[in-house]
């Protein structure tokens, strides 16, 4: 479904992928790992269009991305929720969902809205007055009514409490038992373990494991020799 | 004598709503795009042109009101595509210097077409008469630009807060990259709100018209108003720029009254108080 195959992605001269290869399959939930600076975030930058790869392809559906704008990427199906959630907030929560809504997507508001009470009691509240897991939830929610056909997401549970990451690890267990294809980039490796189909661990900027949920966890030296915070 | 303060109230008004037409597409520019457009007064002279030349043609006031605007808007739509798109992503200097050259060649153009001369426009004979309230008259043209330019502010208000597009609009003035995410062809985006904020100047041309004619140096009078008017009402801000129009268009009408020759005097000084007072503006944020 979604395959990326060697990509090179500079932040003007640094080069932060150094040829990351790595493939979601439809209806799988993958993880992709790593220490902060490994190149995580840019790599789903990469496939959404919002970095220009210089070398190697992305391609979605059997189409290639590279080179398109990142509009067409969304519009081919592609949602990426970013780690700063980028909720609107002059717009009410509501308007939020508005500006994403697709008519005819598998995901209406209303259905978003049955997902996310919460964001129903507060669809008049502008954008700016939502706390973190509000601001996640419409993150979600949003990338939802856009109608996508793999989501990326970007540390969802960063900086919530716990009770609220657990209410995230719900929604996307029920995102994935829909059949929706996940990227899920995350630092929290216990909601990792509870979701992933696989996991890849990204290190300055390659991927240096690839394994199944199963390996993963018959393998604890993986973690402590890629995961665990050098000292 | 009261009537003379109550006659130059309703002249600010309508003043100050011509230029909240001008300054408010000079705002919306600024907010989406982060873009300063110094060809805005340009295309007002262009609007002024039109409605000279539509009126001279056809002696029909009512079609340069529609065409003036829709010609103005599709060369801002052209410029944009051509010249403006390709300076986005460089610093404000770029923009200045291109919508500079741009307003310089529109004025140059003018020249050409009309002459150095001012051309003036007659009042539309529909609108000849005024209108009297008691003892008291006023010309039926100038209550018409205040009904018009106030039905043109809240058709657009309703655009912005209560359609999708407006929706985008604002959105995309705090996160273009966000909305692009969300599928929406921001470029175009960027298009469509720029020759709607320039026609907004088109019709502010077109309305004025009658009451000062067109000459080829009103464009740069008119757009050092309009960024006053968007510095006191703060940029990106609709109300500021309806707020800052009225105030600026009052304060010049009253104080023709009052002291002619300290109208500029007032209106830069009350520029010079809000930015110290309020750096963002009066309805600005940070």
């Amino acid at each position: 479904m979604l395959v990326v195959d060697g990509i090179h992605s500079y932040y003007g001269k640094s080069h932060v992928l150094e040829g990351v290869s790595l493939e979601v399959k439809a209806g799988e939930l993958v993880t992709l790992l790593g220490r902060n600076g490994a190149g995580k975030t840019t790599t789903l930058r990469s496939i959404a269009g919002m970095v220009r790869p210089r070398a190697g392809s992305i391609t979605f559906e059997g189409r290639e991305t590279v080179g398109r704008e990142s509009f067409q990427i969304a519009r081919s199906g592609v949602a990426f929720v970013q780690e700063s959630r980028g909720i609107f907030g002059l717009l009410t929560v509501e308007e939020n969902l508005r500006v994403a809504e697709r008519k005819g997507g598998r995901w209406s508001i209303e259905d978003v809205y049955q997902m996310f009470p919460r964001l129903r009691e507060r669809r008049r509240n502008g954008g700016r007055a939502l706390s973190g897991g509000e601001q996640q939830m419409l993150a979600i929610a949003r990338a939802l009514v856009n109608d996508p056909k793999i989501l990326l997401l970007d540390e969802p549970t960063e900086g919530l409490a716990p009770v609220i990451v657990d209410e995230i690890v719900r929604i996307l267990r029920g995102i994935r038992e829909s059949g929706m294809p996940v990227l899920l980039v995350e630092q929290n490796i216990a909601v990792c373990e509870k979701l992933a189909d696989r996991h890849y661990i990204l290190e300055q900027g390659r991927i240096v494991y690839a394994g199944s949920r199963d390996d993963f966890a018959a393998d604890p030296a993986v973690r402590d020799r890629y995961l665990a915070l050098s000292a | 004598m009261a009537n003379v303060y109550v006659f130059q109230v309703l002249n600010g008004l309508g003043l100050g709503m011509i230029y909240f037409l001008i300054s408010v597409g000079l705002t919306i520019i600024f907010g989406l795009l982060n873009f300063v457009n110094f060809a805005h007064g340009a295309f007002f002279l262009l609007g002024s042109y039109l409605c000279y030349t539509t009126v001279a043609w056809t002696g029909n006031f009512w079609l340069s009101l529609i065409a003036g605007p829709l010609v103005v808007g599709a060369l801002a739509w052209v410029a944009e595509r051509v010249l403006i798109v390709r300076v986005y992503h460089l610093p404000h200097t770029f923009h200045i210097l291109i919508t500079l050259g741009i307003a310089l060649i529109i004025q140059e153009s003018a020249i050409m077409i009309w002459g150095p001369v001012g051309k003036s426009v007659p009042v539309p004979e529909l609108l000849q008469g005024v209108v009297r309230f008691g003892n008291f008259a006023y010309p039926q043209y100038r209550l018409f630009l205040i009904v018009f330019s106030a039905v043109i502010g809240l058709l657009l208000w309703l655009l912005l807060e209560r359609t999708k597009f407006g929706a985008l609009v604002r959105a995309g003035s705090e996160n273009p990259e966000q909305v692009a995410l969300l599928g929406t062809n921001i470029f175009r985006l960027f298009s469509l709100t720029f020759a709607l904020g320039v026609a907004l100047a088109g019709v502010a041309g077109v309305l004025s018209a009658p009451l000062r004619g067109a000459h080829p140096f009103i464009g740069t009078e008119v757009l050092g108003l309009a960024f006053v008017v968007v510095v006191i009402g703060g940029m990106g801000s609709f109300s500021g720029a309806l707020v800052g129009g009225l105030l600026v268009g009052l304060v010049q009408s009253l104080m023709t009254s009052i002291w002619p020759q300290g109208a500029s005097l007032m209106i830069y000084g009350a520029m010079a108080a809000v930015i110290l007072l309020r750096p963002y503006g009066l309805f600005g944020r940070a």
